[in-house]
């Protein structure tokens, strides 16, 4: 493959360090304030860069939903290296479930017609897990998850897959969809002069009617279950802290004799 | 019992089923008049295991040829469902095959899925479900509101595995369509990663390193604890993420589920991604430079102090116990 075109699946989250909660009506994430890209998409988008170098050329381009026309996660992205950007927002968006999410992204992707997907195994905000292998079975595509390396080689890719036991390599014929773990590839940081062209490149807004999409099969409407409540959790409660002066490790062996480990 | 039928998943890890579908098959158990598996491969090995735990029939898509679980078996559900024999609920294992399994089914069905679900109870006609979000810290409780079968995806170590009185549970195949370009990813080889111990979510302790360790070098300092109080050895996201340790030794919300008899852990803060693994684990002991990490809010026994000082301490005194 001479030219490879890589759609990479980003999302952009509250900043996790943050104070995360939910909106007490809605039961949905408040997500006011600026967004970022998701560390685990950084993963996708150094792998997708790298797989478009290996392959002797192509771009990558990011899909990416969010209720604000939200970007600064986006030109993160971009400054990485990605070429360019399809943005779904739309005031219909809130509150959509992964099935939902996932006809979006799918409806989105075809536009810039890939021959490989990419995503993160699962977003670290609401971690569903189960929006890129809905995209690929809505696309018709194959998809392989939870991989550790992706090698191009002519119009397939070799994966190796993590499994219970080890990991399986697997053979797919592109077009597929892949999910990357973290820690995969080493994320670039965007240089200087990648900040200031991401500035410029190209992010295309979308609403759910240009996707030819009904408003009824997203948002709360389109959703098809719902919060019950929140609460709590039992609390479990602080045990016995103490400084280590030289002896913290004699602690550790009361405990564990006490608790007959040892 | 509120329903009449869950299918229950079950996974398998090599020739074995995997643990986390007994526990599903388990609990449907007390849920459902009627319990049936769907695996895939050669049912008869794993019929007296699945019956049990309560199934009375199991379903086999047959071997697979190479291609993976999730839309062979994700295209067979859906074409069950939708050919009128629907059960009332589909219970699925958060594994990496049962990820794939729900996510195919979910969109060939277009059912909802709820995931990371770590209870479930009856309630009127349904089932209501339980997640832990934001590290465990608060409880959220969902059900579905359409009609169909809902798809639980729920997560290892959420309810017993109890073996009952019940004889092997029957077998039968179910017919696979047409995947098309779907199932066209095969496996070449598969290869076993050799580990020392007793398995991760297995083993009565568990020694998990953050990167208060500092370097990859003084996993090491991890792993010598492990082997001396006969447990395995666990790793934070973060220095997996690094590349310190394997991916196969992450607790955590992308990683393991661990529940162990004791929790060691040596220089994690307690970010949520890691407490939502360990956080049901009988007995957490923490030792962190930071008192202000978070871990200690959870922790029965906390040293407040530097891992790579007290973990050669606690090494030598265990050595000198052996």
């Amino acid at each position: 493959m001479c030219s490879m075109k890589v759609v990479v699946c980003v999302k952009q989250i509250p900043d996790p360090a943050g104070n995360l909660r939910l909106d007490q009506a809605s039961h949905n994430l408040v997500r006011e304030g600026k967004l970022i890209l998701d560390e685990s998409d950084s993963y996708g988008v150094e792998m997708g860069l790298q797989l478009a170098e290996q392959a002797g050329g192509g771009e990558v381009t990011l899909v990416s939903m969010a209720p604000n026309s939200e970007t600064s996660g986006l030109r993160t992205a971009l400054a990485m290296g990605a070429a360019n950007a399809i943005l779904v927002s739309d005031p219909a968006l809130g509150g959509t479930d992964a099935l939902g999410t996932a006809k979006i992204l799918a409806a989105a992707i075809k536009r810039a017609e890939p021959d490989l997907i990419l995503a993160a195994t699962e977003s670290s905000d609401g971690y569903t897990g189960t929006v890129p292998v809905q995209v690929a079975e809505l696309l018709g595509l194959p998809s392989v998850t939870f991989s550790k390396k992706v090698t191009v080689a002519g119009d397939k890719v070799i994966v190796e897959r993590q499994t219970e036991l080890g990991y399986d390599e697997v053979e797919v014929g592109l077009p597929a969809l892949v999910t990357v773990t973290a820690g995969v590839v080493e994320p670039r940081y965007p240089s200087f002069k990648g900040i200031m062209a991401a500035k410029s490149k190209p992010v295309e807004e979308l609403s759910v009617a240009d996707l030819g999409l009904d408003t009824s099969e997203v948002g709360t409407a389109g959703s098809r279950q719902q919060v019950v409540s929140v609460v709590p959790a039992e609390a479990r409660s602080a045990g016995e802290i103490v400084t280590d002066d030289g002896e913290g490790f004699q602690h550790i062996l009361a405990y564990l004799e006490r608790i007959k480990v040892i | 019992m509120t329903l009449n039928v869950i299918w229950v998943v079950v996974d398998r890890t090599g020739d074995k089923v995997a643990t986390v579908s007994l526990e599903l098959l388990s609990k449907a158990r007390q849920l459902a008049t009627t319990v049936e598996a769907v695996t895939w491969g050669d049912p008869s090995q794993i019929a007296e295991v699945v019956g049990a735990h309560g199934a009375q029939t199991m379903h086999s898509v047959g071997d697979l040829g190479g291609g993976l679980p999730g839309p062979a078996v994700g295209a067979a559900i859906a074409d069950q469902v939708r050919s009128g024999s629907s059960p009332d609920a589909i219970f699925i294992p958060q594994t990496y095959n049962g990820r794939d399994i729900a996510g195919r089914l979910s969109a060939r069905l277009d059912r909802p899925v709820l995931t990371n679900i770590v209870d479930v109870e009856e309630s009127g006609s349904g089932l209501i479900t339980e997640h832990a979000i934001f590290g465990g810290t608060e409880v959220l409780r969902a059900s579905f509101t359409a009609a169909g079968p809902g798809l639980f995806v729920i997560r290892a170590k959420s309810f017993a595995a109890e073996p009952g009185t019940d004889g092997a549970a029957t077998t039968d195949n179910w017919n696979v369509p047409d995947l098309a370009s779907t199932g066209a990813a095969k496996i070449i080889s598969s290869h076993v990663e050799e580990s020392e111990g007793p398995k991760l979510d297995e083993a009565p302790v568990v020694v998990s390193g953050g990167r208060g360790l500092g370097d990859a070098a003084s996993y090491q300092l991890i792993e010598n604890v492990a082997k001396l109080l006969k447990g395995a050895a666990g790793a934070s996201r973060a220095i997996v993420d690094a590349g310190w340790v394997p991916y196969s030794h992450q607790v955590g919300q992308t990683g393991k589920t661990v529940k162990p008899t004791v929790y060691i852990a040596c220089g994690i803060s307690g970010a949520t991604q890691h407490m939502v693994g360990m956080k049901n684990s009988k007995n957490i002991i923490a030792i962190n430079k930071d008192q202000e990490a978070p871990i200690f809010s959870i922790a029965d026994l906390g040293i407040v102090g530097d891992v790579k000082k007290v973990l050669p301490q606690l090494i030598e005194a265990l050595e000198k116990r052996n």
